[in-house]
């Protein structure tokens, strides 16, 4: 990956409060595919009982990552912000286990840029969620 | 035939919010959030108070997509679980003892959501909606609406299928 591009991303990501309030990182980036990754954390449970975390924060993540790999198409959007995303959950992910996610920004017009993207936690073969979703592409 | 008299209202009060705030103070991440739901009658709204921890573009401010879709999610699932709940409360099956006990009812469980992104987030208070337009045995259908200012100015709206949690008693 072309490092100065990267540590742009990481920078642009790091710079999100939301992501920093859920310590989520960009592990890797480019050429419209973006990896990030959730740490498990108790005060992002959704199900007290079992400690599963909520759907909100795995939303989260993937929302972020597949504005990352928008942004980082080689048409070089300037900018980029979600129309539309949908997630479908699964299973649960297993409780204390980081969530990471990869997205691919798999088609892209002058204005609209088609993503998806894919969760799991420890279980590689086994997805936790699947999303799809459509971003504004802005031109400068 | 006499009808039974009717509980004072604020035993009333006192048992639905009692139940409401159980079932939401329960779960870490709706706190980690901040919302609150404000009730009138079975009638339930939202509050998600605007925080810095949910910009999710620093330059606009907006909030996050993910915060949104978090907001949305909850709005939906607290709802279709009030909505569940109601006749239990109501008629006492589910006692304010054994909730402040923190026996919290199963809530149910997200299949897929999808979120429709109308407008940036504004950096102040949101408050959503949801109307449950299919509850079944198993499956339930719930659309949300949410909005900063004006209410007929939506900012986002969603919709979710939810599995519901299986009555075990």
């Amino acid at each position: 990956m072309d490092t100065q591009k990267a540590k742009m991303a990481e920078h642009f990501i790091n710079a999100i409060p939301h992501c920093k309030a859920l310590d989520m990182k960009l592990t890797n980036i480019g050429d419209g595919k973006a990896e990030m990754v959730l740490p498990y954390n108790d005060n992002i449970v959704g199900d007290p009982e079992t400690g599963v975390l909520h759907g909100g924060a795995v939303f989260a993540l993937m929302d972020t990552c597949c504005g990352a790999a928008a942004m980082c198409h080689p048409s070089s959007p300037s900018s980029t912000a979600t129309i539309d995303l949908r997630i479908d959950y699964m299973r649960a992910a297993t409780p204390g286990q980081s969530i990471r996610t990869k997205a691919e920004c798999y088609h892209i017009t002058r204005s609209v840029a088609f993503v998806r993207a894919t969760a799991v936690d420890d279980d590689d073969a086994l997805p936790v969620a699947t999303a799809t979703g459509t971003f504004t592409v802005q031109r400068s | 035939m006499a009808r039974s008299r009717p509980e004072p209202v604020q035993v009333v009060k006192q048992r639905r919010d009692a139940a409401m705030s159980a079932l939401v103070h329960g779960v870490p991440y709706i706190n980690f959030l901040g919302i609150e739901f404000e009730r009138r009658g079975d009638e339930l709204t939202a509050i998600l108070p605007f925080d810095d921890k949910l910009i999710g573009n620093p330059m606009l401010p907006a909030i996050h997509g993910g915060v949104t879709a978090g907001f949305l999610e909850t709005t939906a699932v607290i709802g279709l679980a009030w909505s569940g709940l109601w006749d239990d409360i109501e008629s006492g099956r589910i006692t304010m003892e054994s909730l402040t006990a923190g026996h919290l009812p199963r809530l149910p469980k997200t299949i897929d959501f999808t979120v429709d992104y109308l407008r940036s987030g504004l950096p102040r208070d949101a408050y959503a909606r949801a109307r449950v337009n299919r509850s079944g045995r198993r499956y339930a259908s719930v659309h949300v609406e949410a909005w900063q200012d004006q209410r007929d100015v939506l900012y986002a709206q969603a919709t979710g299928h939810f599995l519901m949690p299986t009555r075990d008693e």
